[in-house]
């Protein structure tokens, strides 16, 4: 039996409440049928006795008290699922909207999933070659880990994200069992096009799922888009096997969407406005990466966000660091002075790295000559730091080895073409060339069999 | 008659029931109709508020709530260590059996595994008088490790029935204690404990005995007693986590408990995955068989993250009540407030400074209080550390949690950006960072290690806070102004720190350095600082000293010397010694 509620008893931003509920649960989805005919779908967000609050997916533009009924569905938020979602694009919610019809679904799954037990987990070790150095050598990407961009309104993030999808090579994985997973959380037109274009042009459309929400859709879609995709994302890894790479931008309006929401339920704030457990819903949407033990598929989670003017403390990259297992970071001076990608290696971290190199993934000196890199770059700051006091001419012979290392750094082994894809061989041999330029006593990471292996200052 | 009391309201993971007389505070309770777990944790003249441990969708009003008539509560008995349980003692490995790899909700499975048998030695005999606390047997738990098995604190009485020694589970009776008022209390190998509630003990004592882990920058910069409180703040990348591993890795306490409050599910799987190969290097036993881990990772439900770190201590306290030196890990304690604070925005209440609840400060002194060296109710000495690490917001030590920390915990290690991006770990800062227990360790270490310790820490100490103050004017002019004397210091302080401080957990020997280790070293740089300072005083240029490659040999020694090979200190000091003739005689 299906009992229609006629009206409403309030309208407030996106939310309505709904009074003499009798049959709800909690996070139930909620059909609004207008009197056009139309229809918006709705979830249960607050049960008061009798009184539900619901919160409306498309907006209340055009709802009144009187002009809609309401149906209960008895079920949480699901979306169709089977195979042949690859190559396909939705809305936010999980709705075909290329014209290619609806799914005919062998499985439906809820959108919010549920954790994975730990002790199920399969320890991510699997490195993924990327082609780009920094990237490579500093920040290894491994299989079935979350790793986010941090960016900046305006620097080079999508254009990163396309290599990467572009070039990257999973130990193990051939076409067949790979995809991408898209989705776009309040991002513009052209954005969205930019990524479908480049997708194509590297022949990977048939391989990737787009769950599209853009900047002006409505933003309550936005809080289900990424939960759609990730769904959709371990159906593909868990239930079919494949390794999936997804791509979820823009997470700062993600979160800006939550903050809104949040606020429109008269929630009290946490820091800058956004909900106190921003950090819990976050978490619950990171955390669905990685691998399960007896299952051959993965997860790997390629977040990208905008740090609201650069600032990395701001609430979102600051709780999304604190998830993630790492971070590359983005630099807007590196990006100013042309160097591609603008990978600030410093703030930038892998924390899965250290257990997917070294001998029998990548090779013997990977992580020793990483730390030597990472230290000897330390350095160049301070050197420089010492030079716009007193002038370049005045540092040390040693500091001004550092400053020409530096420059070195940045022009070979940071900037790379948007279309080079190097093998971590040549990313690493490049490695040990630049810092053969300095002096053999500030190599303080490596020992001498490394050193004398790889350090040679005559080719340098 | 049918249950009365049904859900009313929902919002997240509060639920609320109306016009109810039947719930008590901190109760337990079963919600819904997949009979969830919930506490009870307001009542109101006509609202009870119940915070439930695990997702509530799908819940609606009018499905029974049930009350328990007892407060959340843990089943302490053999069988715990090895093992990995949820923020409420749930055994994951067990849940994996029932649900599989994604968590299945209203999981009731028993916290020990009730099949096991135990090989149980009583030591009580018919007629014996037992208060609470003592031992009535003993059961080998796992190689390591004797688990003693305690009459509940709260019960004494006159032994009326003791079984013979032998292979028991863990609900079959072992013991009937009857009591003065003649009411006889069967005791098995398991007990029950509230978890917000303190197990008693006989009387505290002072924390003399340091927690040995060897840490070079921990153990003899920035020590810790047995039974003493530690925070760990420190922004993402950092490092808390590491410095949590190494210190449940290498510590020498007897049990570890390691709480994942809210943080990353791959993790707990290394920590599981780890543990497991690795060798106790005390025991020559598996490192898993002293090691109980809690894990309640970030998307696990918001509510059983609070009530983790109470688990985990209860455990502790349980293994300390036996006289183990119990060492607890939390990580992190900001998840457990940021979970304090969510719930409490749902119940509307007035926040605080960041939204965090007023009462922040004293449920955060109210657990590092359960720290502590005691005398325990049988006559044992045990002790509880904990170990906190703090998730400042932006890396900003100001906020409420690392402030209010900071105030009940007497060790301070604070991680430092700067450091961990120029790769120094352990990242904790020596300038920022302090430890109140310096003091009373003194006797130690003067009597275990060499009356010369703390002279030689106190004087490593003051060349790094001489090399900090150098640093702002190097800053400025550069290395090449200073004279002598002063780029001295700084070439002993690159020592000490790239030498000393610095730490790679990932090589052999310099994962764990033992005590003897870290003494040798330190002098042996003193020695060569004291050297240093002669020939400067005599006109000597530095740079001599420096071009012999003295600095750069003492840098290495902590990988070049083996931990059981400090013989070979003479060696590097006869050496340091050569190359001082050597310039003198030119």
């Amino acid at each position: 039996m299906i009992i229609e509620h006629l009206g409403l008893s309030s309208i407030s931003g996106s939310l309505v409440v709904l009074d003499n509920v009798l049959n709800a649960s909690f996070e139930e989805m909620v059909e609004l049928r207008l009197e056009d005919g139309s229809k918006r779908i709705g979830r249960i967000v607050q049960i008061d006795g009798q009184r539900v609050v619901i919160q409306v997916f498309e907006g209340t533009k055009g709802l009144s008290l009187v002009n809609t009924k309401t149906v209960l569905t008895g079920e949480p938020m699901k979306i169709a699922l089977s195979r042949e979602i690859l190559g396909r694009i939705f809305n936010g919610v999980g709705t075909p909207i290329d014209g290619l019809g609806n799914i005919y679904p062998t499985a439906r799954r809820n959108v919010n999933g549920s954790p994975i037990n730990p002790v199920s987990r399969e320890y991510p070790r699997n490195f993924i070659q990327t082609g780009i150095s920094s990237i490579d050598c500093l920040t290894t990407l491994i299989r079935g880990q979350k790793l986010p961009i941090f960016s900046g309104s305006g620097m080079k993030h999508n254009e990163l994200a396309v290599q990467i999808v572009r070039q990257a090579k999973i130990a193990g994985a051939t076409d067949e069992n790979f995809a991408v997973v898209f989705a776009a959380m309040g991002v513009k037109h052209d954005v969205a096009d930019y990524f479908k274009r480049s997708f194509e042009e590297a022949g990977v459309l048939e391989r990737v799922v787009m769950f599209l929400n853009l900047s002006d859709d409505p933003i309550i879609e936005r809080i289900i888009t990424p939960r759609c995709a990730l769904t959709a994302a371990e159906y593909l890894a868990f239930t079919h096997n494949m390794h999936i790479l997804v791509v979820m931008t823009d997470m700062t309006s993600y979160a800006e969407a939550c903050r809104e929401f949040s606020s429109s339920k008269g929630e009290i704030p946490g820091r800058k406005g956004y909900p106190g457990y921003l950090y819990s819903d976050l978490a619950s949407l990171y955390e669905r990466a990685g691998m399960i033990k007896g299952c051959s598929g993965s997860v790997t989670q390629l977040p990208i966000l905008t740090m609201p003017n650069d600032d990395i403390t701001h609430p979102v990259p600051d709780l999304t660091g604190y998830i993630t297992e790492g971070q590359i970071v983005l630099d807007r001076q590196l990006d100013g002075v042309g160097v591609y990608p603008p990978v600030g290696i410093l703030p930038s971290l892998s924390r899965l790295m250290k257990d997917g190199i070294g001998e029998g993934f990548t090779r013997e000196d990977h992580s020793p000559l990483a730390n030597q890199l990472f230290a000897s770059y330390a350095k160049v700051q301070d050197a420089r730091a010492l030079a716009s006091v007193i002038g370049e001419e005045e540092l040390s012979a040693v500091d001004k080895k550092y400053i020409e290392f530096g420059k070195l750094f940045e022009n070979r082994f940071l900037s790379q073409s948007p279309t080079e894809s190097r093998s971590i061989e040549q990313t690493l041999d490049l490695g040990w060339e630049l810092l053969s330029t300095l002096p053999k006593e500030e190599l303080d990471r490596v020992d001498e069999k490394l050193l004398e292996q790889y350090y040679k200052p005559t080719n340098a | 008659m049918a249950n009365k009391n049904v859900i009313y309201g929902i919002n997240g993971p509060v639920v609320t029931v109306k016009n109810s007389t039947d719930f008590s505070m901190q109760e337990m309770v079963y919600v819904g109709n997949q009979k969830l777990i919930g506490e009870v944790i307001g009542i109101e003249e006509d609202t009870t508020t119940i915070q439930v441990y695990e997702e509530t969708t799908g819940l609606s009003p009018r499905q029974p709530v049930i009350s328990t008539k007892s407060p959340l509560s843990l089943t302490l008995g053999p069988g715990i260590l090895t093992n990995i349980f949820d923020g409420i003692e749930r055994p994951l490995r067990d849940i994996e059996k029932t649900s599989g790899a994604f968590m299945e909700k209203g999981s009731d499975i028993p916290a020990l595994d009730l099949s096991k048998e135990w090989d149980v030695t009583v030591t009580a005999k018919v007629g014996d008088q037992l208060t609470g606390g003592s031992i009535y047997a003993s059961c080998p738990e796992t190689a390591s490790i004797v688990h003693y098995i305690m009459v509940p604190p709260t019960l004494s009485g006159t032994v009326t029935f003791a079984a013979d020694n032998g292979k028991y589970k863990v609900n079959d009776k072992i013991l009937e204690l009857t009591d003065q008022n003649g009411t006889v209390h069967p005791l098995t190998l398991c007990q029950r404990w509230p978890i917000r509630t303190p197990r008693p003990i006989a009387n505290r004592l002072e924390c003399t005995i340091p927690l040995i882990t060897g840490q070079r920058v921990i153990d003899t910069m920035l020590p810790i007693a047995k039974g003493g409180t530690a925070a760990i703040p420190g922004g993402f990348g950092t490092g808390k986590t590491m410095t949590q591993h190494q210190l449940a890795k290498w510590c020498d306490a007897d049990i570890i408990i390691y709480v994942g409050c809210g943080e990353r599910g791959n993790e707990m799987t290394q920590v599981l995955d780890e543990f497991g190969d690795l060798i106790d290097p005390r025991t020559g036993k598996k490192l898993t068989d002293r090691t109980v881990l809690i894990a309640n990772t970030s998307n696990m439900p918001v509510a059983a993250r609070e009530a983790s770190i109470y688990t985990g201590i209860t455990l502790a306290e349980y293994y300390r009540d036996m006289g183990y030196d119990v060492a607890m890990m939390a990580d992190s304690t900001s998840r457990w407030a940021e979970a304090l604070r969510e719930i409490s925005g749902r119940l509307e209440e007035m926040p605080a400074e960041e939204g965090f609840p007023a009462y922040l400060p004293s449920r955060l002194s109210e657990f590092y209080e359960r720290a502590g060296r005691v005398d325990t109710l049988c006559g044992k000495t045990g002790s509880v550390t904990v170990i906190g690490a703090v998730s400042p917001q932006g890396a900003d030590f100001s906020e409420p949690v690392t402030q209010n920390t900071k105030r009940f915990t007497r060790c301070f290690w604070a991680l430092d950006k700067s450091l961990a991006y120029a790769r120094h770990y352990p990242a904790i800062n020596w300038i920022s960072s302090y430890s109140e227990y310096d003091i009373d360790l003194q006797r130690y270490f003067d009597e275990n290690v060499d009356p010369n310790f703390m002279k030689c820490r106190s004087e490593l100490i003051a060349i790094l806070r001489e090399e900090n103050a150098l640093m702002e004017i190097v800053k400025l002019i550069g290395e090449d102004v200073l004279p002598d004397d002063q780029k001295l210091v700084i070439e002993i302080a690159r020592v000490i720190r790239v030498g000393f401080l610095q730490q790679n957990a990932y090589h052999k020997e310099d994962t764990y350095v033992p005590l003897k280790k870290q003494y040798k070293m330190m002098e042996i740089i003193l020695y060569l600082y004291n050297i240093g300072k002669q020939l400067v005083t005599s006109g000597v240029p530095i740079s001599k000293l420096v071009d012999k490659g003295l600095f750069d040999m003492l840098v290495k020694i902590k990988y070049e010397i083996e931990n059981d090979h400090l013989e070979k200190f003479d060696q590097i000091k006869e050496q340091i010694d050569h190359a001082v003739t050597e310039i003198k005689s030119i």
